[in-house]
């Protein structure tokens, strides 16, 4: 940590942590930039911690003495130092690390990648000869089912997930966006990507993103689009012609903290009534949220495959904390991934661009399809033929029936899994993004002999058919969201029955401890 | 074997079963006749087009074309038309339009559209209001002009859609009227096989909302002064006795009689519609009345690789380059680990 990163962190730094402080940057200027009035490792501010001071910079400095670097550069590498010394505090070697700089840079500037591989053997050594890694707790390996695995931000899992799925159906997939802070990533990612069929459009605004993507679904791709707040308000007006059309579309929307232009970097759950209802008229669509960073692979490959069965705009929820976080990631087997069925109607017989099949889905007609020429638009339309009808009766039919279908998707849902005490008295429902920090308070919880159930929800609409059953179970339902209570709200609504929030909206995840001692409260 | 193949496509092939909702006496009708009768003529089987709209009168286009139609959301349709040409190359994508939806809900799609030169055709029928939600002025509305959201008289200036189209770098801008068919139908036709977007601007009389716009274009008593018709490397002239042209005075275009009293027909502006940048276009697009006559016809036609052509090029390197791409090598990324 500089000055700044200590005045904006220490705050949630838990009293006897350890801190490490690179004391080169707690030069007078810094420390007037971040607001110290006087230097904090001289007094006794922060007696409370266990402080390592490492000089980082002028240690990296004297490191690098031999290479030659000016001392802009120099400067550079000392996040290299403190990686080096972060390897070995947590017992880990740093060869893998040495190799990814050298792929990293090797090619493109060798001296680069070289005076950082001394860096950070440098940060490695010192921290070995000082002897620390004895003082500071030791933390093992993460416990990981065996595999190949590697890390992924939220960002990259759901854009590997969209070209997962169009690769297993056997399509091009195409995607229609506007760059949006927090999901612009998504468009990076799938830009680099052409030869894997996947066509990026950078559209004009979000409204033309979301309709070229219409427009591709109608010609038989797997069409997408990515956004973030602001712009899910603007597509909204073609997410409603999407539900009309009854086309497969998948609407990414990572969630970042509103209203209005809001906390762009920061992360909120508060789209999620949006998700379910923001929409003139009566137009239901399918909501899922990704957990975490890897889940969101997941979840791009299930919203394809209720998009194109249900034949139906899918939304999926990320949001700011999962988009820019990393974990690790077991790679899949291809063959084991299992994309969408697609399967194109091309018979001419008794052919209706809205007959409906046991799903209520209506045929996915490519155009191109000879003797198969037809109109679809955002007018209500006839329940076979789609010709316009302006018959009320027709028009309660086909509102049902959109609805019904949407509805049906609960079938694809299994069977919801309970973590932790089945029987306990309280009932933890989470959704989204504060996944991580709920399953390590319930663990806490149980560490401190405090039963209770967690239950992580994946589909928001419909909601899994057996939630209602479990509420029933529990005595107490606490729901940690950030927002103001969006989940509860829908849960009051259909299960007729109270629920605690927990609410935050602060542009931050959860602590586990906030909710920790919530549940303490309420165990 | 595709029937289209096997027997000759006819208009009758093109004729949807919906009943046409235009007013009586609508320049739709005329363009939705011109269309049904190219359609066929092109060798392209019916089940390769697709037709785009957005809302409005014009809008309805799709519904009375035995085609692939879509009917969308107000001011979309070149966005929904480009995403659907860029996934289906092989299409004969076209968009049907009117002054309202291309011009003021969905300007922003209109001008990228012709920005990318995403091969996708845009014809918009240009009458000057706003129809189906009856009478209100439009972005092509003349100054002062009293509509009913306009009752003292319009005080926005208008668009001109071809200047706004060439300014917007079009590849191929046209003008035609409505009853003007035999022209219509050879713009149109143009329009068809031209390999980028082409834009179409039909001027069309609303009988019912601004009836007369374009009377001066259509009386017989007048229309011959007052407009002129475009043709690639000829002088600009018209007139009923082809008396008049216009000539160039500097970057000043001016209305000058030809003949011995005025000037000899080599000074005249000769047309170039391939001619380098939008300049000359953008210059006959300022020709307007009163003090000029309007010009029908090819404003540009040049030939620059579209949208998806590019977009192919692209694909085609990275495949050269990366090879096509296998899923499970993206998956498994540069940078694993195994945990055994």
């Amino acid at each position: 940590m500089n000055p700044a990163a200590l005045s904006a962190n220490l705050a949630d730094v838990r009293p006897g942590a350890t801190l490490i402080v690179n004391s080169g940057a707690f030069t007078p200027a810094n420390l007037a930039k971040a607001g110290y009035a006087a230097n904090p490792l001289d007094d006794d501010s922060l007696a409370g911690y266990r402080l390592l001071a490492v000089d980082m910079s002028g240690l990296t400095a004297t490191a690098l003495a031999c290479c030659g670097l000016g001392r802009k550069e120099t400067e550079r590498c000392k996040n290299y130092f403190a990686l080096g010394m972060m390897l070995c505090l947590y017992g880990q070697t740093p060869e893998r690390e040495i190799e990814s700089i050298r792929a990293r840079f090797g090619e493109r500037d060798p001296r680069a990648a070289e005076a950082n591989v001394i860096a950070l053997r440098a940060g490695y050594g010192h921290a070995e000869a000082s002897e620390w890694w004895a003082e500071v707790p030791h933390v093992s390996p993460a416990q990981l089912p065996p595999g190949t695995y590697r890390s992924l931000t939220g960002n990259q899992a759901i854009a590997l997930g969209c070209v997962a799925a169009a690769q297993r159906a056997g399509l091009p997939l195409f995607l229609g966006s506007y760059p949006i802070t927090p999901a612009t990533e998504i468009l990076h990612e799938l830009a680099a990507l052409k030869h894997l069929d996947v066509t990026t459009f950078q559209a004009e605004d979000e409204i033309g993103g979301i309709c070229a993507a219409i427009g591709a679904a109608w010609g038989g791709v797997l069409a997408l689009t990515t956004t973030s707040g602001p712009g899910m308000s603007l597509k909204a007006e073609a997410l409603g012609l999407a539900v009309m059309l009854e086309l497969p579309l998948v609407v990414v929307n990572v969630q970042r903290a509103g209203p209005s232009t809001g906390l762009p970097t920061k992360v909120e759950q508060s789209d999620l009534l949006q998700a379910i209802h923001g929409r003139h008229g009566e137009c239901p669509l399918p909501v899922i949220a990704a957990r975490s960073p890897a889940d969101g692979f997941d979840c791009a490959l299930e919203a394809f495959r209720i998009a194109v069965k249900y034949m139906t705009p899918v939304i999926l929820l990320s949001d700011g904390g999962i988009a820019n976080a990393a974990e690790p990631w077991r790679i899949p087997t291809v063959s084991d991934l299992h994309g969408p069925e697609v399967r194109f109607h091309t018979t001419t017989a008794d052919f209706a661009p809205y007959a409906r099949n046991a799903e209520l889905a209506r045929p996915w007609v490519r155009p191109g399809t000879p003797g198969l020429e037809h109109r679809i638009g955002g007018l209500e339309k006839d329940f076979l033929s789609g010709n316009i009808s302006h018959v009320p009766a027709n028009h309660q039919r086909m509102v049902e029936t959109r609805a019904a279908k949407v509805d049906g998707v609960a079938r694809e849902i299994p069977p919801t899994r309970v973590d932790g005490a089945a029987d306990a008295a309280l009932l933890m429902l989470t959704w989204g993004g504060t996944w991580g920090a709920a399953t390590q308070a319930r663990a806490a919880a149980e560490a401190a002999g405090k039963a209770v159930a967690h239950v992580h929800l994946r589909h928001l609409n419909p909601l899994p058919p057996d939630l209602g059953d479990i509420l029933q179970r529990h005595r107490t339902v606490l729901v940690p969201e950030l927002n103001l209570g969006q989940l509860s709200l829908l849960l009051r609504e259909r299960y007729l029955r109270e629920v605690v929030p927990l609410c935050k909206v602060q542009g931050r995840p959860f602590m586990v401890e906030e909710i920790l001692h919530r549940i303490l409260e309420l165990a | 074997m595709n029937p289209a193949i096997e027997h000759p496509l006819t208009r009758k092939d093109f004729e949807s079963d919906q009943a046409v909702r235009w007013c009586p006496g609508c320049g739709d009708h005329a363009l939705l006749n011109q269309i049904q009768k190219l359609l066929p003529t092109l060798g392209i089987p019916r089940e390769d087009f697709a037709f785009v709209s957005g809302i409005g009168c014009a809008s309805r286009f799709p519904y009375y074309l035995d085609t692939y139609g879509m009917h969308a959301i107000h001011g979309r349709a070149p966005a929904i038309a480009s995403g659907l040409k860029l996934a289906r190359p092989e299409l004969s994508v076209w968009v049907v339009t009117g002054d309202g939806d291309a011009l003021a809900i969905g300007g922003n799609h209109f001008i990228h559209a012709l920005r990318r030169n995403v091969g996708i055709r845009i014809v918009l029928l240009n009458n000057r209001i706003y129809g189906l939600t009856k009478g209100q002025a439009s972005p092509t509305t003349e100054l002062g002009e009293h509509t009913k959201s306009t009752p003292l008289g319009n005080v926005d200036r208008p668009f001109d859609p071809v200047a706004l189209a060439l300014g917007a770098g079009a590849t191929f801008v046209a003008r035609a009227l409505d009853t003007d068919l035999a022209r219509l139908g050879e713009v149109l036709r143009r329009a068809a096989l031209h390999p980028g977007t082409a834009f179409v601007e039909v001027l069309q009389n609303c009988n019912m909302f601004a009836d007369g716009s374009y009377r001066a274009l259509t009386d017989r008593a007048t229309r011959d002064e007052a407009r002129i018709v475009l043709e690639h490397g000829r002088p600009l002239v018209f007139g009923a006795a082809r008396d008049k042209g216009i000539r160039l005075r500097g970057l000043q275009a001016e209305v000058v009689a030809i003949g011995p009293e005025g000037a000899r027909e080599d000074e005249l502006l000769v047309h170039d519609e391939r001619a380098d940048g939008g300049a000359l276009g953008f210059l006959l697009a300022q020709l307007a009345a009163p003090g000029f006559p309007v010009p029908l016809g090819v404003f540009r036609a040049v030939e620059l690789p579209s949208c998806e052509a590019r977009h192919a090029g692209l694909v085609a390197a990275a495949q050269a380059r990366h090879g096509r791409g296998d899923l499970q090598t993206l998956l498994a990324g540069g940078n694993s680990w195994e945990i055994g």
